[in-house]
């Protein structure tokens, strides 16, 4: 456990709890960061003021790594332009793609997405693209040169946890870059059973925003996630997911 | 019960005084106001029907306890469910309406508050409409600002703190053209990073234009959705023409505008029926323009200079809060603002509940940020108000209010892109 290390474009992390920040009060996220264990908070870079006003990047403790998202972005191009607009403003290389095209169930579009994981890529960026958990679209965003892949277990805010399951557990299976459950996680949990099926991380904002004690909540998180991530390292026991297993096996009778 | 809204300035000459009594009192001397006037941009839509459909055959009597708890216990709210909310049968689940629109708010955007300031640069109009403070028989001091007055109020505004702000005049293309609006809007860019407009209805490349000056959001008041009451109070100008006014949050999006906001102005007709329209109409627009931020507002008649009697009727603060509480399990992922004319202590209510945005550091005037944010005596003339506003807290006040109720004060989620 000590060496389990997630990994994203050659950074290292501790911690596989990712923050969001833009739902809760400003004067709370220096706790949410240290009952979370958290080592990357994502960032609104349209929420970043231009005035003095409460600076949400001076709440954030130095130590963590930010993670700019470009959501308000509507296409690629968008995207692009608020990815460089977060390198000029200082908070690094690490960028979280966001298109929507939709303001409903802000459901990310996928195609542009891949089409802004490329030109960022190729930029420089670690690029972290927020999508609907779909192979074809995870594999292009591989080849695009993404260093993770963020599905989403259900609509945004919706705290309904893993809608998107199976869909999810298919990119586990075949992917190989760190796939990072965003979007609907809605308790501990769903971030366990998130975690135990082998995601690499997750990410939670609302399920932390609406619970009545923020920093208790983040911490039930962090240990949730830890406990997920245990039971995959230590291999999940026989689990029976229809019907009995015989145990008489039919091919018993083979000896040699 | 109605309110009187025809009132007599001495200083009208005889012939203006006549052509207002007649307008007032015998509607074949009034246009046609579901015809376009010249240069008006028709388009094809089918929303204004859906949504004139539907309030029509709107009968909140219809509906009875059983429709709002069901309402109540559905996880996706319909239009049906809606209309239970809206109804007066809903009137005793207030709490529990609360209570749910509070559970959505918070989903969708967690406890922040938006806050916003109007700036008005112009208050000249062309229109009789009987209950706004700016109608061209009023008699109240006009001003229009110019770009280097403009400006000083932007940075008075600026410096407060202040990011977004929403710029309005009076309806008045001769005396505020297209033009000047853009100019003013450029400037704003210069000093804020979200910038909307609320003034006259334009056409598509009207609203482009405006867009490629900075613009992002438009708000435009539909004021009744019943066309034929809205006939009995707009009695001359432009804005007479109800079709041409519906339209123009479709044509705002078709110019590339980002986002749009929709309302009518409570207590000038049935309010539960322009709930429902208002409600309707940003409904169907965002279905057919998806990437669309839609915005709700719901201002209530307040006063104006010389008829200090108007009033809201039976839209009381308990009928507004059903209506907000019904708006947000209705649409949870629609911006809710609510303006000053509101009173301080509805509003700090109303954000835990429904409200998103509140505007805060208000004037109604023209050209007197400057005295009223820093007492200085103004040296240049000042015009006078649409209405009389109610929550008239500062920029910080407000911004220490809403920290101090557990909100999070946003002053800017936009980009301009």
């Amino acid at each position: 456990m000590k060496d389990d290390k997630l990994v994203i474009g050659g950074h290292e992390f501790s911690s596989r709890f990712i923050l969001g920040s833009g739902k809760y009060s400003l004067s709370l996220i220096e706790a949410a960061v240290k009952y979370a264990g958290a080592e990357i908070i994502t960032l609104a870079v349209r929420r970043t003021n231009s005035k003095e006003h409460e600076n949400i990047l001076d709440y954030i403790p130095k130590n963590v790594t930010l993670l700019p998202n470009t959501s308000g972005a509507r296409n690629a191009d968008e995207a692009v332009r608020i990815a460089r607009l977060a390198r000029e403003l200082g908070c690094g290389d690490f960028v979280k793609i966001e298109i929507m095209r939709d303001t409903k169930y802000l459901l990310p579009d996928n195609q542009e997405t891949v089409r802004a994981t490329e030109i960022l890529a190729k930029e420089g960026f670690i690029v972290m693209p927020y999508m609907y958990p779909d192979l074809n679209t995870a594999r292009d965003l591989v080849n695009a040169g993404a260093a993770s892949v963020m599905p989403l277990a259900s609509p945004i805010g919706s705290n309904k946890g893993l809608a998107t399951k199976d869909f999810i557990q298919i990119l586990i299976d075949e992917i190989d870059l760190p796939i990072i459950v965003d979007a609907g996680i809605g308790r501990p949990s769903q971030a366990c059973e998130a975690m135990e099926m082998g995601a690499a991380a997750v990410m939670s904002n609302t399920a932390l925003a609406t619970a009545g004690d923020l920093p208790v909540m983040a911490e039930a998180f962090k240990q949730a996630i830890e406990a997920g991530r245990k039971a995959y390292l230590a291999g999940l026991g026989r689990v029976l997911t229809r019907g009995a297993s015989p145990s008489d096996t039919l091919t018993g009778f083979l000896h040699d | 019960m109605d309110n009187n809204y025809f009132v007599d300035s001495d200083k009208l000459s005889e012939a203006a005084l006549k052509k207002k009594h007649m307008l007032e009192t015998d509607p074949s001397s009034r246009t046609n106001h579901m015809e376009y006037m010249e240069g008006m941009e028709r388009i094809k839509s089918d929303i204004m029907d859906k949504v004139i459909t539907e309030m029509k055959n709107y009968d909140y009597s219809q509906y009875t306890a059983r429709d709002v708890n069901a309402a109540l216990n559905h996880d996706v709210c319909s239009v049906e469910d809606f209309k239970a909310l809206l109804s007066p049968a809903a009137e005793p689940f207030l709490e529990k309406m609360a209570a749910k629109a509070r559970l959505e708010t918070q989903k969708h955007f967690g406890n922040t508050v938006y806050l916003f300031t109007p700036l008005y640069i112009a208050n000249y109009c062309e229109n009789y409409c009987v209950y706004c403070g700016f109608n061209c028989y009023n008699d109240i001091k006009r001003m229009k600002l110019n770009m280097e007055q403009i400006e000083h109020e932007m940075k008075v505004i600026a410096d407060s703190g202040m990011e977004e702000i929403l710029i309005l005049t009076g309806e008045s293309r001769a005396q505020s053209s297209v033009e000047y609006i853009g100019e003013a809007c450029k400037l704003a860019r210069k000093y804020f990073r979200m910038v909307g407009i609320e003034v006259y209805p334009l056409n598509t490349d009207e609203y482009k234009y405006l867009h490629e000056c900075g613009v992002d959001y438009v708000t435009v008041f539909q004021e009744t959705y019943d066309s034929d009451r809205y006939e009995q109070l707009h009695l001359m100008g432009h804005k007479r023409v109800w079709p041409y006014r519906f339209e123009a949050q479709e044509r705002a999006l078709m110019g590339g505008m980002r986002g749009i906001a929709c309302s009518a102005l409570l207590g000038l007709s049935d309010f539960r029926k322009d709930a429902l329209a208002s409600a309707l109409h940003v409904y169907y627009l965002q279905r057919k323009y998806p990437q669309a931020e839609i915005s709700l507002s719901c201002p209530r008649l307040r006063p104006i200079i010389n008829n200090d009697e108007i009033n809201p009727l039976d839209v009381h603060e308990k009928q507004l809060c059903q209506i907000l509480c019904a708006y947000r399990i209705f649409l949870p992922f629609c911006g809710i603002t609510v303006s000053s004319r509101e009173s301080e202590s509805f509003r700090n209510g109303i954000v835990k509940i429904a409200a998103t945005k509140v505007s805060a550091g208000v004037s109604t005037g023209i050209g007197d940020h400057e005295s009223k944010y820093t007492g200085k005596e103004n040296e240049s003339a000042e015009g006078d108000e649409q209405f009389e506003i109610n929550d008239s807290r500062s920029f910080d006040k407000m911004y220490k209010d809403m920290s101090s109720e557990g909100l999070q004060p946003v002053l800017n989620d936009y980009l301009y892109v």
